[in-house]
């Protein structure tokens, strides 16, 4: 596994952009219906991405093994999305294309994301919406019974399609029981409480997973014809983000350590508008979703250490910065900007609430001028869901927010196929760093996973088994059963430290390292500090950390020690990657570029590349091979919302 | 704020449980009740002992996940929320707090609060779809629904599949469960060809999962972290009633050709 970096080849088929998917599905070798019950495909998770491919893959015909480790696949992360999902329908009428959502997102992305692969996004957004429909996700409508839309950061069209604040919720909720309607005929071997531990690379190729069941402990294995990873992103490093608790990157950083290359992992998206960190005890943060922009304005006080009440503050000693900075885009500029600018008036000392870090979304004009009761049509859950955090009420007090962790564009590194550097092996959705570039637009994750699932992987998965000479793998073979061991006996390991500090003390020293030095703004001189600390903290925890009970039952606090041990690693490559990356792209604010008035500055002719890091073995330092982004189509141009 | 849980613990499934208490001084009366037992567990951990597992994941009210009585009461004394939205502020300082699994046989206890909920899974898997496999599906805009059929398809659909309504309900029903799903694709036109077989299938899997009939107490929709009504289930027994009437005999498919 040491020695050399090994290209990567993105395998973007030839031809006009406009015509490439087309033409591909076309070029692609079909399995034909009596075979597809002949192959076996394993899905790992069952978010957006993972729900729609398990389930398309099996009406197709193929045999599917599903793996979660919640108790239901309808508690996958995804569920949590609120505001909305892209989609290029210009139903309002308003100039929407499939290019100008494709331009949108490869400019959101501040020109980090393959062109191809963007196109084809914007291309299959609108089918998404069809198939939703189809099924029942009662999107919102207008009174003529058509659908509604709204707009979302980055965008100057209103192409959101959502259903309240839930869209997520209805969306998962759609591609959930299109699922469980295949496990009811048998066609999908669902297997809740299990965890991926372990990738099976047998001469070469993905053919299964090792797992471990949560409840009896078990570690077993999982043979197919190809595997998919759905696994979603690695936000939960930072410890404190918008994640769900349980959300982690182990699958993704086995699968790297097997093998297959990580590509980005410094693209963190920092989301503008999370309800402010209030104590110690503090276990995750929660996102009001950026559709509030729509409405809400932002601001501080425009002198620091200003303790009024923001209703005792004259319009005249305001800062309404967004709409000052930027006022083509305003309180909707993207996030990755929104958020820096945050910062950068709390570090001015002008933020609001009890630390400081804190700046005002404020809807009284939007009150004023559309009356409380359209508001609470619009956000009445998420006022709600503000009030019963923070205790205040939204429609007489401005919301207090501050940015906080909520993606990840970096992830595993895939081809146009969605295939990984290991051959068989498929990432699709937020596990993956196709899409985003260097910052994701909102309502464009759901897109994501959802383009992934429904639309693509199930066309590029036929052409890979199709293609492919597979042997037959025993369940019992040799190589399974030691890398069975190999799980096994990690686990164990972890249960024989008998340390004096629990995991979550280590992980929140590791989010600190992370937020403070790999977060909103980056330098060399924090990075190196970074990459020093983590190693250290590494080995503290091999040493010293508690992990009570067995590995025979559920043990929620093993489960969290694997987690945290992993994130230990990837922390480590993410600094890494942010230090070689002197650019400032998108979420990746490094100090030492930018312009005169403090924005991102991009270096197209040494950084236009996707970082493709390949694991080297213990002790080695990773490897990396560079993707070339080729911009044939979208003009490379300086970002600008002004 | 100081608090004295008394916690129910059970190492495994059909394993006798028992009820222990345990000290919660110095908790935030901003911590929410989750937070609060993530305090405890860390306090148990130094200590050597085991934490008190619990099912959690979100922490924002939307993954269904977090599920335990509180002081008797599904999710606690907050309407309208699930337990990870209940804060300490809601407590009084002092206070002795009672924490239990969902109380249902058809939900067995894992392990101390974790219950295995998956009969709600499989009374999706008998009906609570709509046939629409992927590709085919005509535009968006060509399926008309009128504001208020969409809103109130989307009341019925925010159900997060926790299971308090059956922790709640005396004869442990999960009629609101069923009955939310049924509202909500049966209030939809792409909804409407599989309206009876849906409903007589999830109907007659609630039964083969043991959960008990409705008889109406109402208790499920206080507990319900949504606020989803009964009404639905008013709705469930006129659709079962009239699917049970209209039912035709299933033909076997397929042309000769």
């Amino acid at each position: 596994m040491t020695g050399q970096t090994r290209a990567v080849n993105a395998r973007v088929p030839p031809g006009p952009l406009e015509t490439k998917w087309e033409r591909h599905k076309f070029d692609m070798k079909l399995v034909s219906p009596a075979n597809k019950r002949k192959y076996t495909i394993i899905v790992v998770g069952t978010g957006l991405a993972g729900a729609s491919a398990a389930a398309t893959l099996s009406e197709l015909g193929y045999r599917v093994i599903g793996i979660t480790y919640h108790d239901s696949p309808r508690r996958a992360h995804s569920i949590a999305a609120q505001g909305g999902i892209n989609a290029a329908k210009n139903y309002p009428n308003d100039g929407d294309s499939i290019f100008r959502l494709f331009y949108d997102t490869i400019k959101g992305g501040d020109f980090r994301a393959r062109e191809a692969n963007v196109y084809r996004l914007a291309e299959v957004s609108a089918n998404i919406i069809d198939q939703c429909v189809a099924q029942g996700v009662p999107f919102a409508r207008e009174y003529g019974g058509l659908l509604a839309n709204r707009s979302f950061g980055g965008a100057q069209v209103s192409r959101t399609f959502y259903a309240r604040g839930q869209t997520g919720q209805q969306l998962l909720l759609g591609a959930y029981q299109a699922l469980e309607r295949q496990i009811g005929r048998g066609a999908v071997d669902m297997h809740p409480h299990m965890e991926m531990l372990d990738l099976l690379v047998i001469d070469g190729r993905a053919r299964g997973i090792v797992a471990r069941d949560l409840i009896t402990g078990q570690v077993q294995s999982f043979v197919g014809d190809a595997v998919v990873l759905a696994t979603g992103g690695y936000g939960n490093v930072f410890y404190l983000s918008t994640n769900a608790r349980m959300s982690n990157a182990t699958a993704i950083w086995r699968a790297y350590k097997r093998g297959a290359a990580l590509a980005n992992p410094c693209f963190t998206q920092i989301h503008p508008t999370c309800i402010p960190v209030s104590g110690d005890y503090q276990s995750k943060l929660t996102l009001m979703s950026e559709s509030l922009r729509n409405d809400g304005r932002v601001w501080v006080p425009a002198r620091g250490g200003d303790a009024r009440a923001p209703g005792d503050i004259p319009e005249a000693e305001r800062d309404y910065y967004l709409e000052r900075k930027y006022p083509a885009f305003g309180n909707l500029a993207p996030r990755d900007i929104a958020s820096r600018a945050a910062k950068q008036v709390c570090d001015e000392g002008r933020g609001v609430g009890p630390a400081g870090l804190g700046v005002y979304l404020d809807f009284r004009d939007a009150i004023q001028r559309l009356g409380a009761g359209t508001i609470a049509d619009r956000y009445g859950n998420l006022f709600e869901m503000y009030e019963r955090i923070t205790d205040e009420d939204p429609y007489r007090v401005p919301m207090r927010i501050y940015p906080a962790v909520h993606y990840t564009m970096g992830g595993l590194w895939v081809d146009y196929n969605l295939m990984s550097t290991v051959p068989g092996l498929h990432v699709i959705g937020e596990a993956n760093f196709s899409d985003h570039g260097a910052n994701r637009l909102g309502a464009s994750a759901l897109m994501q996973g959802l383009a992934d699932g429904y639309f693509i992987l199930p066309y590029t998965i036929g052409d890979y088994l199709a293609s492919a000479k597979l042997a037959r793998v025993e369940a019992n073979g040799p190589e399974v059963r030691a890398i069975e061991a190999d799980v096994a006996q990690r686990t164990q390991r972890l249960l024989a430290i008998k340390g004096r500090r629990t995991v979550d003390a280590f992980h929140r020293q590791l989010g600190r390292i992370v937020w403070e030095k790999c977060g909103m703004a980056r330098n060399d001189a924090g990075l190196r500090e970074a990459l020093a600390e983590i190693p250290q903290l590494r080995a503290e925890f091999w040493e010293n950390v508690a992990v009570p009970g067995t590995g025979e039952s559920l043990n929620q606090a093993l489960e969290k020690a694997g987690r945290v041990a992993d994130f230990l690693e990837l922390a480590e490559l993410m600094c890494l990657d942010a230090l070689q990356r002197t650019e400032s792209c998108g979420a990746h604010f490094r100090e030492e570029s930018q312009t005169a008035d403090g924005e991102a500055l991009r270096d197209d002719e040494h950084f236009a590349y996707a970082a493709a890091w390949q694991y080297a073995g213990e002790g080695n330092a990773p490897l990396v091979a560079k993707e070339p982004l080729a911009f044939e189509t979208v003009h490379l141009s300086q970002r600008s919302y002004k | 704020m100081d608090f004295t849980l008394r916690v129910w613990r059970q190492a495994a499934p059909g394993t006798p449980g028992r009820f222990v208490d345990y000290p919660a001084p110095g908790i935030s009366p901003d911590a929410s009740f989750l937070e609060m037992l993530d305090v405890v567990n860390e306090r148990l951990i130094e200590q050597g002992h085991e934490p008190i597992a619990f099912s959690h994941d979100c922490r924002e009210g939307i993954c269904g996940s977090c599920a335990m009585m509180i002081d008797g009461v599904a999710h606690g004394p907050v309407a309208g929320a699930a337990a990870c939205q209940v804060h300490m502020r809601s407590f009084r300082t002092g206070a002795r707090v009672t924490i239990e699994p969902w109380r249902s046989v058809a939900f067995p206890v894992i392990k101390d609060l974790v219950t295995d909920r998956s009969a709600l899974d499989r009374i999706i898997q008998a009906g609570g779809f709509i046939t629409a496999p992927t590709g085919g599906a005509r535009d968006a805009n060509e399926i008309l629904v009128p504001k208020d059929a969409a809103d109130a398809a989307m009341d019925a659909a925010s159900c997060i599949g926790c299971g308090a309504c059956v922790a709640a309900c005396p004869n442990g029903s999960a009629s609101l469960f069923t009955a939310a799903k049924l509202t909500h694709l049966g209030l939809l036109p792409q909804g409407q060809p599989e309206r009876s077989r849906r409903t007589l299938g999830m109907v007659a899997q609630m039964d083969r999962e043991h959960f008990g009939h409705c008889t109406l107490f109402g208790e499920c929709q206080d507990a319900c972290p949504k606020q989803i009504s009964i009404d639905a289930i008013a709705r469930m027994n006129r659709d079962y009633l009239h699917a049970v009437i209209t039912a035709r005999p299933e033909r076997s498919g397929g042309g000769t050709g």
